[in-house]
């Protein structure tokens, strides 16, 4: 049966969800909101996990960080799921305009042997980097607590995967199969890439969610993407005739850009949560970044030859600049 | 420019395997199994794990693009929906118990499946099996996600919503499915797989999905019937990664075999219990009727399902344990189950009502073997009741199964008119079950369930001790609102005056 219907206006019996109502006011919620608070169980949880009894399934208490409530720690970008999609999906159709235009022009024949293998020799390795960051923020989504600090942490992981996939496009086209075959024995066996892997390897056994967000998206890429992207791909390579380089890593600079509003949201409010908090962060970003900055010296050399420890440490107190001003006392 | 590198053009499942599992190595600075903790105690072996076939390859960049063309899609209709007031184009407000249960129940399990399928995208020892985890762990948050904004709008007009997220946690028909989840998180990763990945992806998704986004067509219910084709895309893939998975589990070692089946038995049960939810919708809460829930049953659980078993009796698989005892069940569960919900319809954040007689008449007709036999007088007697001015309902204690937290209200296998009732003690406590199947699955692993939070009981002890209006209280539940007979509800009442207005002149 066809109903035609009369444009009437009908006033809502309520404006939203109690749990929101709760947090937020008798107010109509956005879809941020709708998609991440309180959803996930809060109460009464069954079992205890088979893969460690010690645990419960949803457990704070996996971390040193303490919050009184976990969904304090929200995304400044408030990304769900569709705000997420769209906004990558717009990023990739520029990537794809990027790789298409290098490809017409084949510019990527053009680069000089010497920088081509530079190039190759720098970012291909770096796919298995962005494979280890792909892991520890799956693990933080997994094992983290609160929707609204674990979900970002899933799209960040499937941008990890995606970052290692540009990267081995980069690979792909500049040198074939072979170049990623050469990129994997400089990860595993170049000895200026070894402090990485093992930062990655270590990385990999810390089971507390908030430290592997820490040791990952705050330290290691918050030195790894500005030294690498800006300063040695957007800045070096690009002064030596490979602008078409950076083109095809524009998803990097852009996505650090964007993603660090998010990583220094949510440093801030956990510093913000107790003096025990802030120093729990500091001893970990002390801790991790001495090793990454260990790690990317030799990187950093074996791309340029002059003022190495000038560019890492100029990179260094920029980085402390920004997690000093988070109110984490370094 | 003439001399190009050696570019041979890859296949497309050669370039997959380059963007995905070539970017594992073999580490050195730390023990494989200290990366992979959880990989090894369930017994599973796995030899190589190169010999994954990657069940679809979907690299993010392609992902993304078409991910958002349908979330582009899919928000602006349901944008439209809210606007136009398309909540008074379904057939009647009887349908949105259906959405209700879904929304308390389903919908947080599709969150739990976030997580378990993140855990899962970081425990497993190989690329392939992780990135396709990882992909169904973000594909499940959007599925939470666009049901929950779906639903919003109805919440914002009927009864029975608002209070989703509390009643997840505490009312007891939620207990279910919840528990059905939770049970699925806490078991290792790779039970975890044959669980979600399998059971309920592979095997029983068809017979919530389908009959679900058919009932929401057939009523009217524009903004349910695009979250559910919105997702079906997803769900293929999750299925295509549930069957990879068991068949990867299956090749990888003969001894893999009998644990695989244990889990079967075990999920198959778990989850066509948790589908009683859904049999009470099919036969009982869609005013516009698609199928009946047998039917539903012999299309989407006996042929596909059957089909499926025919084709992994290779690998010495059969049918799950309580394959037979379900297809029995099937023409008594729904009735069985609804009765109990309308007894209890004080204690349901959704209404039910006595079906009519044109009702009976179809219920009559869809199981010509049992409903008038043993169902159509209990409805006449609770009719008759209810005309005399003393509704019927039961404010006695149910006992709930320790596995299934269904309430024992089902019949004896073979023996329509006793109840089936099992019990067994565990370290001088004595656990109450369903069926034979829960009271195995409860002995296989006795730790475990004895764990599991009974909401019935709870209402017993303190702080509630009994105190009903409390229990609703702390339930959410507002009384004589979201609870009780459809008949003379706010739901029915405001949703005929507002259709009236925008029908009448």
């Amino acid at each position: 049966m066809q109903i035609d219907l009369r444009t009437v206006s009908i006033e809502p019996v309520r404006k939203t969800f109690d749990h929101l109502a709760r947090r937020f006011g008798d107010k109509p919620a956005s879809r941020y909101q709708e998609g991440s608070y309180d959803i996930q169980a809060a109460e009464n949880l069954h079992y205890r996990p088979t893969w460690d009894p010690d645990q419960e399934l949803y457990d704070p208490n996996l971390s040193r960080i303490r919050m009184k409530d976990w969904y304090d720690l929200k995304d400044p970008r408030q990304f769900y799921y569709s705000t997420y999609t769209l906004a990558r999906s717009r990023q990739q159709e520029n990537m794809e305009a990027n790789f298409a235009f290098v490809e017409a022009r084949g510019l990527q024949d053009m680069l000089a042997d010497e920088l081509k293998e530079t190039a190759l020799s720098l970012l291909v390795p770096l796919r298995h980097a962005a494979w280890g960051a792909n892991q520890n923020n799956t693990l933080v989504c997994g094992y983290g607590f609160g929707v609204v600090f674990t979900q970002p942490c899933m799209y960040h992981a499937m941008d990890n995967l995606g970052i290692s996939q540009y990267l081995s496009r980069i690979g792909l086209l500049l040198g074939g199969t072979d170049a990623l075959g050469k990129g994997k024995d400089i990860w595993i066996n170049d000895p200026a890439w070894q402090s990485l892997r093992r930062y990655v390897e270590d990385s990999m056994v810390i089971r507390d969610p908030f430290e592997v967000f820490v040791l990952q998206n705050v330290v290691l890429d918050g030195l790894l993407y500005p030294i690498v992207y800006e300063r040695l791909v957007d800045t070096y390579l690009a002064s030596q005739g490979g602008q078409a380089v950076a083109m095809l890593t524009q998803f990097m600079t852009n996505w650090f850009t964007e993603s660090k509003k998010w990583t220094t949201g949510v440093l801030k409010v956990a510093a913000a949560e107790s003096p025990e908090n802030a120093q729990v962060l500091a001893d970990w970003i002390n801790h991790w970044s001495d090793r990454a900055v260990s790690a990317l010296l030799p990187i950093v050399n074996s791309v340029v030859d002059e003022r190495v420890d000038e560019l890492v440490s100029e990179e260094l107190d920029a980085f402390r600049a920004r997690i000093v001003k988070t109110g984490i006392p370094l | 420019m003439d001399t190009p590198v050696n570019k041979k053009k890859l296949s497309l499942k050669e370039k997959y395997s380059y963007l995905t599992r070539d970017l594992a190595w073999e580490p050195s600075y730390q023990k494989k199994e200290d990366l992979f903790p959880y990989a090894t105690y369930e017994g599973i072996k796995v030899h190589d794990w190169e010999k994954w076939e990657d069940p679809f390859r979907l690299t993010m960049d392609a992902y993304w693009k078409y991910q958002a063309e349908k979330e582009r899609k899919f928000y602006a209709i349901i944008d439209a929906f809210a606007q136009n007031n398309g909540h008074l184009k379904i057939t009647d407000a009887r349908y949105l118990s259906a959405l209700k249960i879904f929304l308390q129940a389903i919908s947080p399990g599709e969150y739990a499946a976030h997580k378990g399928f993140a855990r899962a995208g970081r425990e497993f020892p190989g690329v392939g099996p992780q990135v396709a985890c990882q992909m169904q762990a973000i594909d499940e948050i959007r599925h939470a996600q666009t049901q929950i904004h779906a639903m919003s709008n109805y919440n914002k007009f009927y009864s029975g919503f608002h209070a989703f997220a509390d009643q997840r946690d505490r009312i007891w028909y939620t207990s279910v499915a919840r528990s059905f989840f939770d049970d699925a998180m806490s078991a290792g990763p790779f039970e975890f797989m044959i669980a979600i990945g399998f059971s309920f992806e592979y095997v029983l998704t068809n017979l919530l999905f389908v009959p679900f986004m058919s009932g929401a067509a057939y009523n009217g219910d524009m903004s349910t019937v695009t979250f559910g084709f919105s997702a079906q895309s997803d769900e293929a893939r999750h299925m295509t990664l549930g069957l990879e998975c068991i068949k990867f589990m299956l090749e990888q070692d003969p001894a893999n075999v009998e644990i695989v089946q244990k889990w079967i038995d075990k999920w198959f049960w778990r989850g066509f219990r948790v589908l009683g939810l859904v049999s009470t919708m099919m036969d009982y809460m869609l005013p516009k009727r698609v199928m009946s829930w047998r039917e539903a049953w012999d299309i989407y659980g006996e042929e596909n399902g059957g089909a499926l078993f025919n084709d992994l009796a290779r690998y010495g698989i059969r049918p799950p344990k309580g394959w037979k005892d379900a297809g029995e069940a099937v023409d008594h569960m729904s009735h069985q189950f609804m009765l109990a919900l309308y007894q209890w319809n004080f204690g349901t954040a959704f209404h039910s009502w006595i079906p009519s007689d044109e009702d009976m008449d179809w219920l009559s007709k869809k199981y010509p073997d049992t409903f008038d036999k043993y169902y159509r007088p209990r409805w006449e007697h609770i009719k008759k009741m209810d005309e005399a001015g003393t509704p019927f309902n039961n404010f006695g204690l149910a006992k709930l199964c320790q596995t299934c937290q269904l309430p024992t209200v089902f019949s004896e296998p073979g023996d329509p008119s006793s109840l089936c009732h099992r019990e067994t003690e565990y370290k001088g406590e004595t656990y109450q079950f369903c069926s034979d199947h829960c009271c195995d699955i409860f002995k296989e692993e006795p730790e475990k369930f004895i764990q599991a939070w009974l909401p019935m009981p709870a209402l017993f002890q303190a702080p509630l001790n009994g105190d009903l209006e409390a229990w609703m209280e702390w339930a959410c539940l507002e009384n004589g609102s979201d609870n009780g007979d459809f008949k003379g509800s706010h739901d029915q009442v405001s949703f005929q005056k507002w259709r009236e207005m925008t029908t009448s002149n």
